[in-house]
């Protein structure tokens, strides 16, 4: 028996990981990992309260993130490579000029 | 509880030693099948009948030199061996390589574990198949690696769609991801001993089992990430010694996986008549094997661009259109 | 302690320790093979939790999909370890880029310490064996939930023709007529190389 409350610790050590990563990281890409991981600190969330009340919507929900960040990954990845041809940089802070 | 555990850890040491066993002839059969195919006659000198090879070979390897060239990125060099050692092994946890049999009265079953996802599970292992190639080409200082690399990964990502997919048909008419139960339901009826195996109920999706099957497994003809003729080596052109033959022998073991995969899918797993279950077993591993093989005999390799007109434009629509003629069978007959 | 217990914290620190190793790193390669051992920690968590389904899912989709996807734009634009993208702070805003996650975690784990809820039944034998597999899942999904599935399945559709649309390069030359895919392909692959 663990306690629901050690879940939730998990889930949100995860998610403060995953904010501070986005906020303190200037690798484009290494932001984009840390988004994922929020997500998925969040569908842990969604997992342990399926568990605590014995349905299985959290699941469903679980699984629509996982395809909507699949989605977010192809699209954002695009955009970056689109942006490097432009920029020849990863570097956040370099991309500041939304014009070419 | 211990006596599980025990049980447990002595099946997973003789599956472990039987799948390195299997890697290791897996070369001799196919330097033996392929030389004969060329009207040759293979390895001769090591043992009777060149029997020996393969110990030569490993023994050969282990004791060159082990050259790590310069400006290598250390860790993920050194990781990636493993990284695709790993998963190919893991798969065999989960086919059931028997119907289970008793010993000093226990129960023992065919299988290292019976997981009720035991096809997603082989899905998640052949995917994290891609890390150990991607991860050598990328720490390797060199382009053939880097070339080798980046036609695998995008080989790899391309072919795994269709290799799901072709499995879904069984996946709809058996009704469950368990693959003891899949083996169970192919059990024979009547005299016709393979009446229900599910290469008869899916004869285009075993065909594109197999094709995708070799395309996963970077075999001839899908050999794009490591041809000789235009890479030198592919992703392991930098690699000597001891981590050389861990991507030699993961290769195996994955053909080898995806061999006895394939058997226990479609060829209806231990089930036959007459002998043993185990034996049946692993005639069949060997038939795909020999299946592997052959092809590599037979076919000239793919251009690159070929081979992603081939994977999207004609393996993936068949296999979707496997996928819903099974789904409006299964409605229509009402099982 | 239990068992049960030992595994959790035994994942728990593997995911926090792959996730804060995956935003010190400087090489993105790196990062991402530190963020693949961080899902495989949440996937233990996510099996002891009873999805086992979810479980397998979160490897096949994140680890052998998405991260592979982000290896191969990292190796397509050849982003080796590159010390001006460490995540050392600026001067100015550290203030704020620190302060806002560790506002946000104090936050949370107020909210969290308020839940009050038995103990979570765990490990993969419970009650009810069928929990979370992937007849449960499927039938509810297909059920009850058939309208966001086929919104989603209209999301991925249109994320891949934006994607493809996004990252197609619009170079000088016209694209011959026969073209082959892969002279679109190759071109970033010889930059790569050389």
């Amino acid at each position: 028996m663990v306690p629901i409350h050690a879940y939730l610790m998990l889930a949100m050590i995860l998610f403060g990981i995953g904010a501070f990563g986005v906020l303190v990281s200037r690798n484009v890409i290494v932001m984009f990992m840390s988004v994922e991981l929020m997500l998925n600190a969040a569908n842990l969330v969604l997992i342990a309260f399926s568990r605590a009340l014995g349905v299985v919507d959290g699941h469903v929900f679980v699984f629509l993130v996982l395809a909507v960040a699949a989605a977010e990954a192809a699209v954002g990845l695009a955009m970056i490579i689109t942006i490097y041809r432009n920029r020849e940089t990863i570097n956040i802070d370099r991309y500041n000029l939304l014009k070419w | 509880m211990l006596e599980m555990i025990l049980i447990t850890a002595v099946k997973v040491f003789m599956v472990l030693s039987a799948v390195l066993t299997a890697c290791a002839y897996s070369t001799y059969l196919e330097r033996k099948v392929v030389a004969h195919m060329q009207h040759r006659v293979g390895p001769l000198y090591a043992g009777p009948y060149g029997l020996l090879q393969p110990l030569a070979d490993a023994v050969k390897l282990a004791f060159k030199e082990d050259l790590v060239p310069d400006n290598v990125e250390r860790v993920t060099y050194a990781l990636a061996p493993v990284a695709s050692f790993v998963p190919a092994i893991l798969i065999f946890a989960v086919v059931p390589f028997s119907n289970g049999f008793t010993w000093f009265g226990y129960d023992i079953p065919g299988v290292i574990s019976d997981l009720n996802i035991g096809v997603l599970y082989i899905f998640a292992m052949t995917s994290l198949g891609v890390y150990g190639i991607v991860l050598a080409g990328w720490s390797s200082p060199s382009k053939y690696s880097m070339m080798g690399a980046i036609r695998s990964s995008a080989q790899m990502i391309s072919y795994e769609i269709s290799y799901g997919l072709s499995i879904i048909g069984i996946l709809i008419i058996g009704n469950t991801l368990s693959l003891t139960e899949i083996v169970a339901q192919q059990a024979a009826e009547s005299w016709v001993f393979f009446g229900n195996w599910y290469i008869v109920k899916q004869p285009l999706g075993f065909l594109l089992y197999i094709t995708c099957a070799i395309a996963e497994t970077n075999r001839a003809p899908f050999d794009l990430p490591e041809a000789e003729s235009e890479l030198v080596g592919g992703y392991h052109t930098e690699y000597s010694s001891m981590r050389f033959s861990m991507f030699f022998i993961a290769e195996y073991a994955y053909m080898l996986g995806v061999a006895a995969v394939g058997a226990t899918l479609f060829l209806g797993g231990w089930n036959g008549p007459f002998l043993p279950p185990v034996i049946w077993f692993l005639i069949k591993v060997f038939l795909f094997m020999f299946l592997y093989i052959w092809l590599r005999a037979t076919f000239p390799r793919f251009r690159y661009d070929q081979l992603m007109q081939f994977g999207w434009k004609v393996l993936f629509p068949l296999a979707i259109a496997n996928t819903m003629g099974t789904a409006v069978w299964v409605v229509l007959s009402g099982q | 302690m239990t068992l049960d217990y030992a595994i959790f914290l035994i994942s728990a620190a593997v995911a926090v320790f792959g996730a804060t190793m995956m935003i010190m790193q400087r090489n993105p390669v790196a990062s991402v093979l530190y963020l693949i051992l961080s899902l495989v920690a949440q996937a233990v968590v996510y099996v002891q939790l009873g999805a086992l389904f979810l479980g397998a899912i979160l490897i096949v989709v994140y680890a052998g999909a998405i991260l592979v996807l982000f290896l191969f734009v990292i190796m397509l634009l050849n982003l080796r370890s590159n010390p001006e993208l460490s995540a050392s702070l600026p001067p100015l805003g550290w203030f704020t880029k620190v302060a806002v996650p560790v506002l946000m975690v104090v936050e949370l784990y107020f909210v969290v310490d308020r839940v009050i809820w038995p103990p979570v039944p765990t490990g993969i034998v419970g009650k009810n064996p069928d929990f979370g597999s992937v007849e449960t899942v499927a039938t509810m999904m297909f059920t009850d939930y058939m309208y966001p599935l086929q919104l989603t399945g209209v999301l991925l559709l249109v994320a891949v023709v934006g994607a493809v649309v996004i990252a197609r390069r619009e170079s000088a030359e016209p694209r011959k007529t026969t073209a082959s895919p892969d002279n679109r392909n190759e071109q970033p692959i010889d930059t790569v190389a050389g």
